[in-house]
């Protein structure tokens, strides 16, 4: 039987984080822009589109991400589409994480004063407008310390495609620990990997917290 | 032709009736206080007039033209209707330059040095041309009412709705605030207001218009209205604030 050095494990647990940060990107990036979509046409007001909305939000919210993951993977085969677990774990971390941001933003844009559509609508702005040059700049610098801290969901959310064969840092270490047989020092690296990534964020998150509470432009 | 006609205006939240048809007919130059209890509609009518609150029934028509409810009916609307709030509801993460440019450059496409000529002008008018460069929060209730009304000013409107714009001041800042709007008179704007300074609507405006539930009860020339008051509703709205 081959030995193991720390750094063996290391090393190759290393190489596996890239993809859960490419992944975690990857999500974040793509859940913002159809979240941020989700909220426009929410704020915007039809009364269909805020229902469908709020259905999207309620689905992803009661239901585990682990169901979420399963439902595209082995669903999407049965439409005819046949997906590989890089495909299944985007486009299922993609909506998980596009219902969730669209719902934090969408209280940040509620907590804008009703006199600001009120006067910008005075002024003769239409949707785009208002949105664009009044009420975005302001839900923004709301939502910036709860969107970041939203981000930490995601990496871990990450370890979640491990189940349907995603090789990333927790699959990774499955994998590993099958060959070592030292769970408790894999799983321990994983588990520090993943803190390495995290802690940066929340500090960041925290950071812009205290920041913008001061502030009010 | 009046410039605003307002007529026959019903207007309900659920099963409160607001405004219980509502004739006002305002002139070129006129300046008219709403005047009346809380509840009863001024502000609900005043918002009427710029498409801020929809009409479940009557007409509004401007220099002539019926207002329809298309966006491009409201806009025209919002061109020519100009409004400053009780809470000034300015931009707050704009300079006060800023706020007064934004809406000429974005509503109505004006080059960036257009837009600040007459914003420079606006705020020139309303006397803080030394607060240009101040955000909203380093402003006193009063310089960012003034603000606001320049903001209001540089989209060149016809009328100006004025909605309770000194009842959110410390007492001693209402004058500067009433001061520019005296000024507007005097030059030949066009204001609608409502108000609770009856001193002032007295000293300034043509026309006063007593709302009481729902309905214009009565209206005419302040002095008149004040003097002699024909109705006992109107009789008792004077008579509580002079006792």
């Amino acid at each position: 039987m081959p030995e193991f050095t720390l750094w063996d494990i290391v090393h190759n647990l290393l190489l596996a984080a890239r993809w859960t940060v490419l992944l975690s990107i990857l999500a974040f990036v793509l859940g913002s822009i159809v979240g941020l979509a989700l909220l426009l046409v929410r704020t915007a007001g039809n009364r269909w589109a805020v229902r469908f909305v709020r259905g999207y939000v309620e689905l992803f919210q009661g239901t585990p991400l682990l169901m979420q993951l399963f439902i595209v993977f082995f669903g999407l085969p049965l439409l005819g589409l046949d997906v590989s677990p890089w495909i299944a774990a985007t486009f299922g971390l993609t909506l998980f994480t596009s219902a969730f941001l669209t719902e934090i933003w969408r209280g940040c844009v509620e907590s804008v004063a009703k006199g600001q559509w009120e006067a910008s609508t005075a002024l003769g702005m239409n949707f785009t407008q208002q949105m664009l040059y009044v009420i975005l700049p302001q839900a923004l610098r709301i939502a910036v310390p709860p969107t970041v801290g939203f981000s930490v969901q995601v990496v871990k959310g990450t370890a979640v495609t491990s189940i349907i064969g995603f090789v990333e840092l927790t699959k990774a270490g499955t994998m590993i620990t099958n060959a070592t047989y030292a769970p408790f020092t894999v799983y321990g690296c994983v588990a520090v990997l993943y803190f390495l990534i995290c802690y940066p964020l929340s500090l960041y998150a925290r950071h812009l917290e205290g920041k913008f509470r001061h502030v009010t432009r | 032709m009046s410039l605003v006609e307002l007529h026959a205006i019903h207007k309900s939240f659920g099963a409160l009736q607001v405004l219980k048809g509502i004739d006002l007919k305002i002139d070129e130059g006129q300046v008219i206080a709403l005047i009346g209890k809380s509840g009863s509609g001024k502000s609900t009518l005043l918002r009427t007039i710029n498409g801020l609150e929809t009409i479940d029934d009557g007409t509004i028509m401007v220099a002539g033209k019926k207002v329809g409810d298309h966006d491009t009916d409201l806009l025209q609307l919002r061109l020519n209707v100009g409004m400053v709030f009780q809470q000034f509801n300015l931009f707050p993460h704009y300079t006060a330059l800023e706020n007064v440019m934004l809406s000429p450059q974005v509503v109505k496409k004006q080059s960036k040095g257009e837009a600040r000529k007459i914003a420079e002008e606006m705020l020139a008018k309303v006397g803080l041309s030394d607060k240009m460069m101040h955000y909203p929060d380093q402003l006193s209730g009063g310089q960012q009412q003034r603000v606001a009304i320049a903001r209001a000013l540089a989209m060149k409107p016809r009328v100006l709705l004025c909605d309770e714009v000194t009842s959110a001041l410390d007492p001693e800042l209402v004058n500067e605030v009433l001061a520019v709007v005296r000024q507007l008179a005097e030059e030949g704007m066009t204001l609608v207001m409502v108000t609770h300074e009856m001193r002032f609507a007295r000293e300034v405006c043509d026309s006063l218009v007593f709302m009481h539930q729902g309905r214009i009860h009565e209206s005419g020339n302040p002095e008149h209205v004040f003097a002699s008051p024909k109705t006992p509703e109107l009789a008792s709205f004077v008579g509580g604030l002079a006792g």
